[in-house]
C-alpha cells in the first residue's frame, strides 16, 4: 500500500514538474516572437515545411470524409424526406466538427510527429547545444518559428478540410444521390451563420494548433537524446495532442455551442 | 578555502568546483588553470564528468560550488546577455561535429557570421572561403553534412568554431573515432591553429598519445578529483600508480578489471538462482 502511495506521488510529481517545465517552455517560445518579426524568412521556410507539405494529406482526407459524411447523412434525412438539408448537414458537421477535430488529428501524425523527431534528433546531435555555445538561442532561431508556423497553418489547414469536404458532399449527394443543387446550396447558405458556425471553428482550430505545436515542439526539446528517447517523444505527442484535442474539443463545443 | 594562487596568465580559472549528478558527484572541489595561448588537456576515463567540465566552462550547466572565471569574468554570474557576448568569444568542438544537417557546408560556417555581424554577403563568402581554406575543405563548400566523413565534419566544425576569431577553443574529445590520417590532421590543425591565430585550447580527451604529442599542461582526472597534472614529460614520469596505469593502458591496477562482484567460486556454487 505504501509502495503504491509511494508510486502515486512520485508519478504526480514528476507530471508536474514536467507540466512546469512545458509552461517556461512556452513563455520562452512566446517571448521570442517579436524578434521573430525581423526575420520573416525563417517563418516561411516553417510554413512551408509545416503547412504546405500537410497539403495533400488534408485534401484527400476531407475529400473522402465529405463524401462519407453525405452519404451517411443521406440515407438518414432521406427516411424523414429531408434530403435538401443534406448541404446544411455536412457543412455544419464539417465546420463545426469534423474540420478542425479531423484535420487536427492529422496535423498531429503528419507535422507535430515530424517537429518532435526533428527537434528531438537535433538535440541528440548536441545540435542545439552547439547553437547555445555560438551565442544562438536555439529557442528564438528554432522552436519559436515552428510555433508560429504551426499555429498559423492550423487553421488553413482546418479551413481547407472544410471546403474540400462540402465538395466532396456535394459531389456524393448531388452527383451520386440525386440531391437538388440548388437545395443542398441555398439550406446551407441559409443554415450555416458565420460568427456561430465558421468563427467559432477557426477558434477551435486555432487552439488544437496551438496545443499541437507546443506539444509536439516541447517533446522533442525535452526528449531523451538517445533514438529509443526520440522514439518514444514522439509517440508521445501523437498521443498526447490527440487527447487534447478530443478533450478541447468537447469542452469548446460546451461553451460555444450550448445555449442553443 | 581558496589555497590556489591563481597564475597571473590563466585565462580559465576553475576554483573550487563541486557538481553532481543526481547522487553521483562528478567533480569534488577540484581547482584548475588553463594558461593563455597553451593547449592544456584534460584526460580521464570515459564517465569522468571531462564534457561536463566544458560545459560548465561554457555556462551551460551550474556548480554546485565553487566558481569559474573566463578572461576575469564570473560564468555563472554573468546575465543572459553578458554570458551570450562571452560565448561569441568561445568556440567549440563538439564531438559529433554538431553541424547543423540542413544547411550544407558552406552555410555551417556561415551560421555564426550571419547570426552575430552584419557584413555583407560578399564579405561573408571571403571569410568563410578563409575558414574553410584553413581547415583545407574549401572545395567541400557544398556537400551536406551527411555526405561527409566524421574527420572532415570535424574540420568543418572547427572552421565554424573559428568563424568568429574566438580567443578559446574547447574541444571536446577531437581524437575519437578517427581513422590515423584524420587523427594525424586534426592533431596538426589543433597545433597550428593554436599558433597562428593566437588561441587557448582546451581539449579533453582520453587519446594519451596524440593528446601529450601537442597538450603543454596535462590534468588528469578520475572520480570527481585531480589524480595528476603537469607537463606531458611529468605526467609520464608520474609515480602516481593511477597515472601509470592511465598512460600505458594497464588491463589492471587501481582501477579494476573486474566490475564488483560477489566472489566467483560462490557465485558459481551458488545454483538454482538466476542472480
Amino acid at each position: 500500500m505504501t509502495a503504491f502511495l509511494e508510486y502515486l506521488g512520485q508519478s504526480t510529481r514528476i507530471s508536474f514538474t514536467k507540466l512546469g517545465r512545458a509552461s517556461y517552455f512556452l513563455l520562452q517560445i512566446l517571448a521570442g516572437i517579436l524578434s521573430l518579426l525581423a526575420r520573416p524568412r525563417l517563418l516561411l521556410k516553417q510554413l512551408y515545411s509545416v503547412g504546405v507539405l500537410s497539403f495533400l494529406i488534408i485534401t484527400i482526407s476531407g475529400l473522402f470524409v465529405g463524401m462519407v459524411l453525405s452519404l451517411q447523412g443521406y440515407y438518414t434525412l432521406s427516411d424523414f424526406g429531408a434530403e435538401e438539408s443534406l448541404g446544411v448537414m455536412v457543412a455544419a458537421s464539417l465546420v463545426r466538427e469534423l474540420g478542425p477535430v479531423v484535420s487536427g488529428l492529422l496535423f498531429a501524425g503528419r507535422a507535430g510527429s515530424a517537429l518532435t523527431a526533428e527537434i528531438g534528433l537535433m538535440k541528440a546531435t548536441e545540435q542545439l547545444s552547439g547553437m547555445e555555445m555560438m551565442a544562438v538561442d536555439p529557442i528564438r532561431r528554432i522552436i519559436t518559428p515552428r510555433f508560429v508556423a504551426g499555429l498559423i497553418s492550423m487553421p488553413l489547414l482546418a479551413a481547407l478540410f472544410s471546403a474540400v469536404g462540402v465538395i466532396g458532399g456535394q459531389m456524393v449527394g448531388c452527383g451520386l444521390l440525386g440531391v437538388d443543387e440548388g437545395a443542398f446550396w441555398s439550406q446551407m447558405q441559409s443554415g450555416i451563420d458565420f460568427k456561430d458556425d465558421i468563427i467559432n471553428g477557426v477558434i477551435k482550430s486555432l487552439v488544437f494548433g496551438f496545443v499541437t505545436s507546443w506539444i509536439a515542439l516541447f517533446e522533442g526539446y525535452d526528449a531523451i537524446p538517445t533514438s529509443e528517447g526520440v522514439s518514444r517523444a514522439t509517440t508521445r505527442t501523437v498521443v498526447n495532442s490527440a487527447f487534447s484535442i478530443l478533450g478541447l474539443d468537447f469542452i469548446l463545443t460546451a461553451l460555444m455551442f450550448g445555449e442553443h | 578555502m581558496d589555497n590556489h594562487v591563481t597564475p597571473p596568465n590563466s585565462l580559465v580559472s576553475v576554483r573550487n568546483l563541486s557538481f553532481s549528478r543526481g547522487t553521483t558527484k562528478i567533480f569534488d572541489n577540484i581547482s584548475l588553470d588553463f594558461e593563455r595561448g597553451k593547449i592544456t588537456a584534460i584526460m580521464g576515463p570515459s564517465g569522468t564528468g571531462k564534457t561536463t567540465l566544458l560545459k560548465l566552462i561554457g555556462g551551460q550547466l551550474f556548480p554546485d560550488q565553487g566558481t569559474i572565471s573566463v578572461d576575469g569574468e564570473n560564468v555563472h554570474q554573468l546575465r543572459r546577455a553578458e554570458l551570450y557576448n562571452l560565448r561569441k568569444r568561445l568556440g567549440m568542438l563538439f564531438q559529433s561535429g554538431a553541424l547543423l544537417t540542413d544547411m550544407n557546408v558552406y552555410d555551417n560556417v556561415a551560421f555564426p557570421l550571419r547570426e552575430h555581424t552584419h557584413l555583407p554577403e560578399s564579405m561573408i563568402r571571403t571569410l568563410v572561403l578563409m575558414k574553410l581554406q584553413a581547415v583545407g575543405l574549401r572545395g567541400a563548400r557544398n556537400l551536406m553534412p551527411n555526405e561527409l566523413s566524421g574527420g572532415m565534419a570535424r574540420r568543418i566544425a572547427l572552421a565554424r568554431a573559428i568563424a568568429l576569431d574566438p580567443m578559446m577553443i574547447l574541444y571536446d574529445e577531437p581524437f575519437t573515432g578517427q581513422d590515423p590520417i584524420s587523427m594525424g590532421i586534426l592533431v596538426h590543425l589543433i597545433k597550428s591553429l593554436n599558433t597562428t591565430l593566437g588561441l587557448t585550447s582546451i581539449i579533453v580527451s582520453h587519446d594519451v598519445h596524440d593528446t601529450s604529442a601537442i597538450a603543454d599542461y596535462i590534468y588528469v582526472l578520475s572520480g570527481g578529483k585531480i589524480v595528476g597534472q603537469g607537463t606531458p614529460q611529468e605526467i609520464q614520469q608520474s609515480e602516481s600508480e593511477w597515472v601509470q596505469q592511465f598512460m600505458t593502458g594497464a588491463a589492471d591496477g587501481p582501477v579494476h578489471f573486474h566490475y564488483p562482484a560477489k566472489d566467483y567460486v560462490d557465485d558459481l556454487l551458488s545454483s538454482g538462482k538466476r542472480y
